[in-house]
């Protein structure tokens, strides 16, 4: 057996430099493709995470419209380049079930009835992954239905917290999510302050596991802002470009 | 608790707009006494009515509406047309013909075939069915010159102006015929491609920079500019 690594040293600094209770360098960017409905595209440390929205649209096979309300169908896919080892192109049970996550932390936050008998297809491509994808892409999944103008209760976002070598951390990378003690992904509705999604693998006291949730919340708190300025920058830049020229 | 932005204020969706005794109008919905966006765009409060003026939106049918679509399927009654909605259109040909129709006899292909772009109205729409559509009035039925740009169905009422300012200074300035369907698609006919051309790049500049102010004159001086330098 080779040696556990060490994840978090005297000082409290992580192997990637950072404090316990800090999140990684975040890029958001909607609108990045041009022939879907609404995307965005979301860098969160060494994750890359590109997520294309199409609909609402007839859906084909037609037996699973709903007379009711439209449905969200979800698609998590990692790139066969994405993890170091080549990853198989066909979709894994991990996948599947991860879609089947993803798909039911927004279902809350989307106006589906508004749009009977119609699908919603969301496209999730992951990139190149580091840990914590499954919140990533809700983040981004997210920013592409409001691009799309798509009707929403609330923004989601989500972020994970858990356990390294004795620490509490927030959100995890790659190998504080595989050789540390927990991992706890939230996915939550700021404005309503609602948990659209909680899993965890691991070990917590029920004392750690509350610490654990506040941590993972202040983490989407940060993100959360993040993603309402990368929705509006898209349409902030005309607006300042044109108000220039007006006051010369 | 009042207004909580300012007016014409970038929200987002779940952005809290208002608390206590207001209309929930375009683009928010209430909880309680809690006014929130339900989308991105420019937050508006009149009166007691808030409301956000979306930036990017998807095409609702709704009865009355002027479309412009394009036919991907001729049956034995009629057309489906794809309206650009979540919907697609249907054209029946009692609704495009002025004479009886006998599936027996007349091919529907030789009056509407598929790819053919027509302007219709939507006579019926109660989202448990299809829209239906029309052509039997004038103005409308196929397309057969010009071109079509698509904007954001978001971005029609700017096209269009407050009672039609825009479009009728679009008309005036390109010399062209436009036609502006409720769902995005707009037709444009002129007397040449340039004209066409100018028109074309005027509504995409409409369509960037459609949250401003002042964009009448700004497209004005654009056209002027664009035909002066072409000249």
């Amino acid at each position: 057996m080779p040696k556990k690594p060490k994840l978090v040293n005297k000082k409290g600094i992580r192997t990637d430099g950072r404090k316990l209770d800090e999140i990684r360098p975040l890029k958001l960017e909607v609108g990045v493709v041009h022939n879907a409905d609404g995307s965005a595209y979301i860098e969160q440390g060494k994750n890359k995470i590109l997520a294309a929205l199409y609909g609402p649209r007839e859906v084909h096979p037609r037996h699973l419209a709903l007379p009711d309300r439209g449905i969200l169908r979800c698609r998590y896919h990692m790139a066969p380049f994405s993890v170091d080892e080549r990853k198989s192109p066909a979709p894994s049970r991990r996948e599947v079930e991860i879609s089947k996550v993803i798909r039911e932390a927004l279902e809350p936050a989307i106006f589906l009835e508004r749009f009977p008998r119609t699908s919603i297809d969301l496209f999730i491509e992951v990139l190149q992954a580091d840990g914590g994808t499954r919140c990533a892409s809700i983040t981004v999944a997210s920013l592409a239905l409001a691009d799309a103008g798509i009707p929403m209760k609330d923004l989601v976002v989500a972020c994970a917290a858990g356990k390294a070598d004795e620490h509490l951390v927030l959100d995890l990378n790659d190998i504080e999510d595989k050789e540390g003690g927990a991992d706890v992904p939230v996915a939550y509705m700021p404005n309503f302050d609602a948990v659209a999604l909680l899993q965890m693998d691991g070990q917590l006291t029920i004392d750690e596991f509350k610490e654990t949730i506040d941590l993972a919340l202040n983490g989407c708190r940060q993100i959360y802002a993040v993603q309402k300025e990368s929705l509006k920058a898209k349409y902030l830049a005309a607006k300042e470009e044109t108000e220039e020229v007006e006051e010369e | 608790m009042p207004f909580l932005y300012e007016n014409r204020q970038i929200v987002t969706p779940g952005d809290l707009l208002a608390e206590g005794d207001y209309l929930a109008a375009d683009n928010t919905f209430r909880d309680n006494e809690k006014i929130y966006a339900c989308r991105l765009g420019l937050v508006e409060y009149r009166g007691r009515k808030v409301q956000v003026v979306a930036l990017n939106n998807l095409y609702f049918p709704a009865v009355e509406d002027l479309v412009i679509g394009k036919v991907v399927e001729v049956d034995l009654h009629g057309w489906n047309v794809d309206i650009n909605s979540p919907y697609a259109g249907n054209l029946r040909a009692s609704e495009a013909l002025s004479r009886p129709f006998r599936p027996q006899r007349n091919e529907l292909s030789d009056f509407l075939d598929v790819g053919d772009v027509i302007v219709a109205k939507v006579i019926a729409f109660d989202r448990t069915r299809d829209p239906s559509l029309t052509t039997r009035e004038p103005e409308l039925g196929k397309i057969t010159y010009g071109q079509i740009v698509r904007v954001s169905p978001a971005k029609i009422p700017r096209v269009i102006g407050r009672k039609g300012s825009m479009i009728n200074m679009l008309k005036n300035e390109t010399r062209c015929n436009i036609t502006v369907g409720q769902n995005g698609l707009i037709s444009i006919s002129g007397r040449s491609r340039e004209d066409e051309r100018i028109a074309a790049l005027a509504i995409q500049k409409i369509e960037e920079e459609a949250h401003t102010s002042g964009l009448t004159d700004r497209v004005t001086e654009m056209i002027r500019k664009e035909r002066s330098e072409n000249a």
